[in-house]
């Protein structure tokens, strides 16, 4: 099914917006979506008419908010093809999520010497975690290269195995370069290995179908926010053998199941990794972005960042100020480029494009290990939803050109290599 | 057209010219303060050194080193500029104005005579992203106070 794009559009207020008197462009979807009416709607609707504390009093509005959240747990199930809904833990977002799982099952499964596999296209949120870890547990990280179109150099990555992997934790779609790693492939390994695995799908399940049963991961993290869901709202999906042998992560409220003064027994899942009052306004709502991402459907989702991906790169290739990072082939990435006008820095770049009313992410968008290895200190990130339009992406190419009009007889490295 | 107009304001030529000035750019081999710092939202790293003359203090040459955007380069070399020849209790007060003036505590009006070429930044306060690329080098250079870091 094709879609209307400009049909769509009205269904995101904010995009009808102007910035410094010129139309939004908001291509920095990769670091957040923006969020259609219905889902803002809902949000106002349940402080309007629902809001209690969850999973305690006897009254009313409690027991609609509860029934509102459970009900977002297993739609959340269903739309990752989850087999039960108490495998979906609520978090405050993907980093939490991560952190929970270093916590509650790497201290309590890790020994001194054990390895654990990442990857250099991770984002800081699948880095530290587990450099902290690491430290504290003796244990060592290995990193499975990228090639030179930012893709995870597989041989390498099988030479990293042995007796002492527990445990691979890996991207499914680069923040930076767009590389789609082989998640299957790379969960065989792992298993064949005997080695536990983490999906980051943060760049992963706003723009295709995530089935968990399809992959098998141990674990898989995204956050709401970069889906049309509300900020605040992450989820961890584990497998649920797994969950019930981890440690608590947190303690306090709803995470218990008796406490006496020197000690407590846990609750059992989900609401063992979920201490304290949670985001459960955010996550009543969270079905309403699902239910719009399900009307769309996948495939037109992808149709769509795909012509806006060709024309992109078509656009940057055919700009000999610039150099782009990645793979330059739309079928081998997903919705992100990253480039760097040569001689500019990607700041000043961000900037310039700001004042044309296009938004695009600058920076090292938290992955400074991926920049060394590209032998940059920043780029200029486009990422793109299925509400961006080709004529905003001919926007993007004007703005660019304008910005290197600007630029390049004022600074004599700008143009220069 | 207002996009390109605050283009042109907040990217003024002085501005430019400075982000490419060569003048104070390197690093002193037997400095006697020296200072390093980082803007951790893009990664951008500076390197001060200073050398302080014999009498009452003064600071005799400041360079800096590192990579940034036009607007911390340009910032960087005013910087230098500003400070040479100031003692360092002059120059601890005017690294205060500066940083004032450019978090909007104070108006632009205020700021000392010999701190005049930096209104240049005046644009930059208009982007609180940006502020960040401008005192990058102030806040880094008021580190190697000697009573700074002593305090």
């Amino acid at each position: 099914m094709g879609f209307d794009a400009l049909e769509i559009r009205r269904d995101f207020p904010i995009l009808f917006r102007q910035v410094h008197g010129k139309p939004l462009v908001y291509f920095d979807n990769a670091a957040t979506t923006q969020k259609p009416k219905s889902l803002i709607a809902a949000l106002g609707s349940f402080y309007e008419n629902h809001n209690g504390n969850i999973h305690r009093g006897a009254h009313t509005l409690s027991d609609e908010a509860t029934t509102l959240v459970e009900e977002a747990r297993q739609k959340t199930a269903d739309f990752i093809n989850a087999p039960k809904p108490e495998t979906i833990i609520f978090t405050r977002n993907a980093t939490e999520a991560i952190n929970l799982v270093t916590h509650s099952w790497g201290r309590k499964f890790l020994r001194p010497g054990d390895e654990i596999i990442l990857t250099e296209l991770e984002h800081h949120s699948n880095l530290v975690p587990w450099q902290i870890l690491a430290k504290e547990k003796s244990v060592k990280l290995r990193f499975i290269p990228i090639g030179a179109d930012g893709d995870l150099d597989l041989v390498e990555a099988r030479k990293l195995f042995s007796e002492k992997t527990k445990l691979v934790s890996f991207t499914a779609a680069s923040n930076v370069l767009g590389t789609l790693p082989p998640v299957e492939e790379i969960i065989s390994l792992a298993k064949k290995n005997g080695a536990k695995t983490l999906v980051d799908a943060s760049q992963w399940t706003p723009h295709f179908k995530t089935d968990v049963r399809a992959w098998d991961p141990d674990f898989l993290v995204f956050s709401a926010h970069k889906m049309l869901g509300p900020t605040g709202l992450g989820v961890l999906y584990g497998r649920e053998s797994l969950l019930e042998e981890m440690d608590p992560f947190l303690g306090g409220g709803d995470m218990i199941e008796t406490v006496e003064l020197e000690t407590f027994t846990p609750n059992v899942l989900p609401a063992k990794f979920e201490a304290g009052t949670p985001a459960i306004a955010e996550a009543a709502v969270f079905p309403e972005a699902l239910k719009y991402l399900s009307k769309i459907g996948f495939s037109a989702i992808d149709e769509q960042e795909q012509t806006l991906l060709k024309r992109a790169l078509e656009i940057l290739k055919n700009e000999p100020e610039v150099d782009i990072y990645g793979s330059l082939l739309p079928q081998n990435r997903g919705g992100v480029i990253s480039f760097n006008l040569k001689g500019l820095h990607p700041h000043d770049v961000g900037t310039a494009l700001d004042l044309e009313g296009v938004a695009v992410r600058t920076g090292h968008h938290c992955c400074q290990p991926l920049m060394r290895r590209l032998g940059v200190g920043g780029t200029v990130r486009a990422s793109f939803y299925f509400y961006n339009t080709i004529d905003e992406v001919e926007v993007f190419g004007r703005a660019l050109r304008k910005t290197i009009a600007f630029f390049k007889p004022k600074l004599k490295t700008a143009g220069a290599k | 057209m207002e996009g390109d107009q605050e283009l042109k304001e907040l990217y003024q030529d002085v501005l430019l010219d400075y982000s490419q000035s060569g003048v104070h750019k390197g690093a002193i081999e037997d400095a006697d303060f020296h200072s390093h710092g980082i803007n951790p939202v893009c990664g951008d790293e500076i390197e001060i050194t200073m050398k302080t003359g014999n009498s009452g203090g003064v600071i005799e040459k400041i360079r800096y080193s590192g990579h940034g955007c036009v607007i911390s380069q340009a910032s960087s070399a005013m910087m230098a500029e500003c400070l040479e020849g100031k003692t360092s209790k002059q120059a601890r007060e005017l690294v205060l104005s500066f940083k004032d003036m450019m978090l909007s505590k104070t108006p632009l009006e205020a700021l000392p005579p010999e701190l005049s070429v930096m209104k240049a930044l005046e644009g930059v306060r208009k982007f609180p992203l940006r502020v960040k690329c401008a005192t990058l080098a102030w806040n880094t250079i008021q580190k190697s106070f000697p009573e700074e870091r002593t305090a």
